[in-house]
């Protein structure tokens, strides 16, 4: 005799404001969590890239050393490192603990837009400005970057790299993907500038927001469009978007002071959610967790689903 | 009784232990918790279960494959420090005690085996024996047994004996007649069996012997067939060259002294049967038949003892008992016969009733009768090009001079020398000491060989010329003529010696033959082109350089004055005749466009390429290498024939230019489909093709800078499209010498000046999205206050950020400031206005700039009104009609094509507008864009830029440290001033309407 599964619960959005934090750094740039959702990082325009443990609201250390604003940061996946790009054209690897400069890559000839490691944090892959995206060794010394993919033709602002792929989004409004493991490079028109890029947690889809207020969420091996999803502004920036953390719902900033959320298979808007009057330029969605952080002008908040808040509010 | 008990068991299959007993009234027994049921190595050490080999159980160093040192083998030594002699690996090199161990895979112990094991190998019924015999009235009689019992008997002697067989006699019944005849009859033919040879006679001869009547014989014994494994690569029934039989004597031998005639008797000696009455000489059966021997008596043979007597009365039978497997026993008696037979038939083989029928054989067909059987390649490459890219490589690095005139491009392979090879194949040269004693010789020196090579190379070209020119005539087309015809006519005052100008300088053989050519023209030959044209090319690049000659003569007849005189040529050459370009193409950018209008994305919408990551990269990915054995990285390249500009530009009536067109587009348009495109479309985004023309120009930069030392390996390829009469000659056109690459954003902030000044040529949608980046430049100040008023300017207090302009529209955005793609959110809308924008660049007359900042104010106001993006575009389109109007005065010399453009008073402008209108209207092919932009670059630093150095940002200062840098290239690299100047020039010869206004910039 066994008791009837538990009805699953559907799944939570983080629409409850859990906490504010004031980074103090200017403009915050961007958000990230870390590999499992318990810290982020906030980079600041003042140059400065801090690390937070977001739950508790503490702020842990504040790593300093680039020259220009911080545009996007990524922790490695032991939390040993982080590394994080710039708008002075490098980019930092950190050690998390010590807050000193481990590596510095130079090479790209502008600034910095987005950075991330691989899987094993063993290589660090930045999207610049400067149309290439450049992979650079953490393991060996050496100062040029391994791979140097300048394929695109605009700009590159988002890359994401799963366990064999390299994936970015350019200007030139085409997502392309590098598979390493095929070793292809499979570039897909989107007609519209490019802003972010993410892939979807089982690897199959690839959602991609561009300056035509639209996000699109394509078959990463057709290359079709398996959904759009409208209702938000994005026409100048560069805003985040992503998927949340079941793939359940597809996330994005706004450029009229707020997140949206759309149901990933329906593609309907669900949730608009306020933020703040300006825009919100980063979000970062916890990797298991209906947790959610934006981030606009100087602050970072915290969004977390209900039951979540009334589990930490227990808690606390 | 203990058999019985042993049947009784053996009926019974056990497997696993047995469930213990269980007793009424005991407890009943804790299950061993799983943790606990561990299992111990023979050391007592816990292993735990792997799922491997070795029963499952861990095995290698705590239960990884590896050892203590990881994968590395502890014999592992480093190459670098040590050579390690190269050791062959046993697999037992990679076992451990386990493996070698009772149970290992690969035991060492020595153990009997179960074929060897005991008579009873039945492990069951052993066990039910053992039983059997506990239980046994007389316990340990069984063991006894085993005791006695002979180590090594197979069941099968066994059972044989317990028949009454005895060892030495055959298998089977008792006979009571002749064995032999039992034997035939009693033998089973599996197969197909011999026939009966006649050596059956033989033995019905001997029939007539005494047969007591109670006497039966036991049947023959039988020497088992000897099936030797085949394991060498000889032919079949080979066998090597015997030295005891080749140096045995002649002696007859008979070896009859083993008598059982056994085979191991005989291998053991070698088969030294020497044939009978043979000389003493190598021979053996790999040798065939010797001069002096009438014949080899028995090639396929295979001797053996038992091939001779060795008892007597023994009967013979064929041994073979229905194997047809080679004969072991053979009759002696029948020795002659069965040696012609062998000679027939190999052994084992016997020769068919009815011949085979014969294979027909077909002649091979007739050749024709003028059939050569050489194949003649054509050249597919401008010989001249080569050697001379040599010649002037090897000038210009001051290695080695090329010991022969670069006009010897019919030599054969064999003919050149490494170098040549060296340059033909793309290689660089090996830097370090000089090979040549050429080398040694002072620059003097060499150019005076030079020199004296290159009258002798005329000489020759002459010589050629003439020659040919009887040979050509016939094939030149009435066509060109015709064209000929009519060209020369108005040809008007050619230049002499073509002037100070040299279009085709890169190519000395070019150009000499162009010189001829004008020589000729001058002259009023008609047929000065053809004569002048290199005879050892193909027809067709006869024909393009046909047409290039012809119009570069044309464009190129008022040029030769003091104002080609008064540049110097470049330093630096590009001699590349080909450009790299992607081998896998991409889809048109504009259906691309519209499929994702019609939001068919997928095919339509996906270019594939092949990709060739990093091998590093690979390994930092835990990748195998897609492309294990290639060393390319990236996208792969091909290089492609470029060709100059004259290719693509058309003198309309001119049949045969045309077709050289025809050959020429394919290749060159599909080669970079992508700029034509970009160029064409003026993009949507004005910002966009900054962008891509940036990154290309600074991928190319940066390739060039990599490849420095080798002066221009890498050129923007063609991607001209066709039909315009204007032209500009690449191929003169020097690349700079990039010490320090201009920055990009001085291309963008120029272009973003001059798109300031339209041309009606171009479509509206462009001018429109062209005009933004302008208000963006000139206007940043007021661009942020009226920012800063606007709703969405988020108001975060903030004021020691820099200051990021505003916009709040990405149509406005495109193509501003130093910011690419999509902007960040201002932080700030507190306006500082020591930190503005990139004021205006050019100083332009004052009036003028204030016009201009009136305007795109103006336009600004204009958009700041429209929210919607479609709305805005039309309204900005009349505004931007409106502006036109209004500034008609300012922008004169935009309206019509450069054909009908006016004078323009404002040099300045019309310096930049010009190649502006080029590249719009894609007159020029991409990889002279690049010289169009740094001739924009040139003029706007002859108007003297002043270089605003009061915002400390980064991209801000790179621009302006662009600007200084290009300003310093411009004042301390002479060279690259020439180059300027060459490309200036070039670029006044080409729109020869636009000539006074640089002349007065000059």
């Amino acid at each position: 005799m066994a008791f009837p599964a538990t009805k699953p619960k559907p799944p939570e959005l983080p629409r409850e404001l859990r906490r504010r934090l004031d980074c103090n750094q200017g403009a915050v740039r961007a958000v990230r969590f870390n590999v499992d959702g318990n810290y982020c990082m906030t980079c600041g325009s003042d140059k400065s890239l801090k690390l937070w443990n977001p739950h508790k609201g503490t702020m842990l250390k504040s790593y300093n050393g680039h020259g220009y604003e911080v545009l996007d940061a990524a922790g490695s996946c032991d939390n040993s490192q982080l590394c994080s790009c710039s708008s002075d054209k490098t980019i930092i690897l950190w050690d998390v603990a010590q807050g000193q400069v481990i590596r510095k890559f130079r090479g790209h000839a502008g600034k910095v837009n987005c950075v991330q490691f691989n899987e094993e944090s063993s290589v660090v892959i930045s999207g610049s400005i400067d149309s290439s995206i450049r992979c650079w060794d953490c393991r060996s010394r050496k100062p040029d970057a391994i791979q140097i993919m300048d394929e695109a033709k605009d700009g590159i602002s988002s890359i994401k790299v799963s366990d064999h792929e390299i994936l970015s989004g350019s200007v030139d409004g085409q997502l392309r993907r590098y598979d390493l493991r095929t070793g292809m490079m499979l570039a897909d028109y989107l007609g519209s500038p490019i802003t972010c890029v993410s892939f979807s947690q089982d690897a199959q889809c690839l959602l991609a927001s561009s300056l035509d207020s639209t996000l699109r969420l394509i078959d990463k091996d057709t290359g079709e469009l398996l959904g759009e999803y409208t209702g938000h502004k994005n026409q100048s920036y560069k805003l985040d978007s992503c998927l949340s953390e079941k793939d359940t719902h597809v996330v994005s900033c706004s450029e009229d002071g707020t997140v949206c959320f759309w149901d990933l298979v329906e593609g309907s808007l669900v949730l608009k959610l306020p933020v703040c009057k300006g825009v919100v330029q980063s979000l970062s969605f916890h990797p298991t967790e209906p947790c959610l952080l934006t981030a606009s002008e100087g602050t970072v908040q915290i969004w977390t689903g209900e039951s979540q808040e009334e589990e930490s509010a227990s808690r606390d | 009784m203990a058999a019985q008990d042993s049947d009784g068991e053996d009926d019974f299959v056990t497997c696993g232990k047995p469930l213990e007993q269980y007793e009424e009234g005991e407890k009943a027994k804790k299950p061993i918790p799983l943790q606990e049921q561990t299992v111990k190595d023979e050391k007592g050490r816990f292993q735990r279960f792997h799922g491997a080999f070795t029963g499952g159980f861990s095995a290698g160093y705590y239960n990884t494959v590896g050892s203590k040192e990881g994968w590395a083998p502890s014999t592992f030594v480093s190459s670098r420090s040590t050579r390690s002699e190269r050791q062959l690996c046993q697999p037992e090199d990679f076992m451990d005690e386990e493996d070698l161990g009772e149970f290992g895979i690969a035991p060492k112990e020595i153990m009997t085996t179960d074929d060897f094991a005991s008579k009873s190998k039945d492990k069951i019924r052993e066990k039910a024996r053992e039983l059997a015999s506990v239980s046994a009235p007389i316990p340990g009689a069984t063991m006894l047994e085993d005791l006695i019992a002979p180590a090594k008997i197979s069941i099968g002697v066994q059972l044989l004996r317990q028949m009454g067989w005895k060892e030495g006699q055959g298998v089977g019944p008792r006979t009571k007649r002749k064995p032999k005849n039992q034997n035939r009859g009693g033998v089973k033919v599996y197969g197909c069996a011999l026939p009966l040879t006649g050596s059956e006679g033989s033995e019905n001869e001997e029939e007539d012997e005494y047969l007591p009547e109670n006497v039966t014989f036991a049947p023959k014994d039988v020497t088992p067939v000897d099936f030797t494994i085949k394991d060498n690569v000889h032919g079949l029934g080979y066998r090597g060259l015997d030295p005891r039989q080749a140096l045995f004597s002649s002696v007859d031998m008979h070896f009859d002294l083993f008598g059982d005639g056994s085979e191991k008797a005989s291998s053991l000696l070698g088969d030294v049967r020497g044939s009978k009455g043979r000389k003493v000489g190598i021979s053996g059966q790999a040798f065939g038949v010797g001069a002096l021997e009438d014949d080899d008596d028995d090639i396929y043979s295979t001797e053996s003892m038992s091939k001779y007597d060795t008892v007597l009365e023994e009967e013979r039978g064929d041994g073979l008992f229905g194997w047809t497997a080679p004969k072991e026993y053979k009759n002696t008696k029948g020795a002659v016969r069965a040696i012609q037979h062998v000679s027939k038939a190999l052994d084992g083989f016997c020769t068919a009733e009815t011949p085979a029928s014969r294979k027909k054989i077909y002649s091979p067909p007739d050749l024709p009768r003028d059939y050569r059987p050489v194949h003649y390649f054509r050249p597919v490459l401008a010989p001249g090009s080569h050697s001379s890219a040599a010649l002037k490589t090897m000038l210009d690095s001051a290695q080695k001079p090329s010991p022969k005139p670069p006009e010897e491009t019919t030599q054969s392979r064999h003919q050149l020398n490494a170098s040549q090879r060296r340059e033909l194949l793309g290689e660089t040269a090996l830097q370090g000491q000089p090979t040549s004693v050429l080398d040694i010789l002072t620059d003097k020196d060499r150019e005076r060989i030079k020199e004296v090579k290159q009258a002798a190379e005329q000489q020759k070209v002459k010589a050629q010329a003439l020659a040919q020119e009887a040979l050509k005539s016939r094939f030149q087309s009435s066509s060109t003529a015709e064209t000929l015809s009519k060209f020369q006519p108005d040809a008007g005052p050619v230049p002499t010696q073509s002037g100070g100008f040299k279009p085709f300088d890169i190519n000395p053989e070019k150009q000499k033959r162009y010189e001829k050519y004008i020589g000729a023209l001058h002259q009023g030959q008609k047929d000065g082109l053809e004569s002048s044209l290199d005879p050892t090319m193909t027809e067709w690049e006869r024909g393009r350089e046909r047409d290039e000659f012809m119009r570069s003569a044309m464009l190129y007849k008022g040029t030769n004055s003091a104002l080609s005189s008064r540049f110097t040529l470049p330093k630096h050459e590009d001699d590349q005749d080909k450009v790299e370009v992607l081998r896998d193409e991409e889809g048109d950018l504009n259906d691309k466009a519209s499929a994702v209008k019609m939001k068919m994305f997928g095919k339509l919408t996906r270019d594939t390429f092949e990709w060739h990551p990093d091998k590093l990269l690979c390994k930092r990915f835990n990748i195998p290498d897609p492309y294990p054995g290639s060393t390319l990285i990236g996208l792969p390249k091909v290089k492609r024939d470029k060709f100059s500009v004259f290719n693509f530009l058309t003198i309309p009536e001119t049949p045969s230019a045309t077709t050289t067109k025809c050959e020429a587009l394919p290749t060159s348009s599909e080669s970079k489909p992508k700029k034509t495109s970009r160029w064409d479309r003026s993009p949507s985004d004005s910002k966009d093709s900054v962008g891509q023309l940036v990154s290309q120009t600074r991928s190319e930069l940066d390739a060039k800078k990599e490849e420095l030392k080798t002066p221009g390996e890498k050129e923007k390829p063609p991607a001209a499209p066709p039909a315009k009469a204007t032209a500009e000659p690449t191929e003169q056109v020097p690349e700079e010498d990039v010490e320090e690459r201009p920055s990009m954003d001085i291309f963008k902030a120029i272009f973003a000046d001059s798109s300031d000044e339209k041309s009606s040529s171009s479509d509206e949608e462009e001018e429109s999205e062209d005009e933004a980046p302008a208000a963006q430049k000139e206007s940043p100040r007021t661009e942020v206050a009226t920012a800063s008023s606007s709703a969405q300017e988020p108001v975060t207090p903030a004021p020691t950020l820099p200051v990021l302009p505003d916009i709040t529209k990405y149509q406005e955005k495109t193509g501003a400031d130093e910011e690419f793609g999509p902007w960040l959110p201002p932080v700030v809308s507190t306006n500082v206005p020591g930190t503005s924008g990139v004021l205006p660049l050019l100083s332009v007359d004052e009036p003028a700039r204030k016009q201009k900042h009136k305007r795109t104010k103006d336009k600004h106001k204009a958009k700041k009104e429209h929210k919607h993006k479609k709305e805005k575009k039309k309204k900005r389109k009349k505004q931007k009609h409106k502006n036109k109007h209004r500034n008609k005065a300012a922008e004169s010399s935009s309206s019509g094509s450069e054909e009908s453009s006016t004078g323009c008073s404002d040099s300045e402008r019309a310096a930049e507008l010009t190649p502006k209108e080029l590249l719009k209207r894609s007159v020029i092919p991409a990889s002279s864009i690049k010289e169009a932009v740094t001739f924009i670059t040139f003029l706007s630093s002859y108007s003297l830029i002043e270089p605003h150095g009061c915002d400390r940002s980064v991209t801000r200062w790179m621009l302006f440290y662009g600007h200084r840098g290009f300003l310093a290239l411009c004042a301390t690299d002479s060279s690259l001033l020439t180059e300027m100047k060459e490309i200036v020039s070039l670029l006044i010869k080409v729109l020869s309407e636009e000539v006074q206004f640089s002349m007065k910039m000059f």
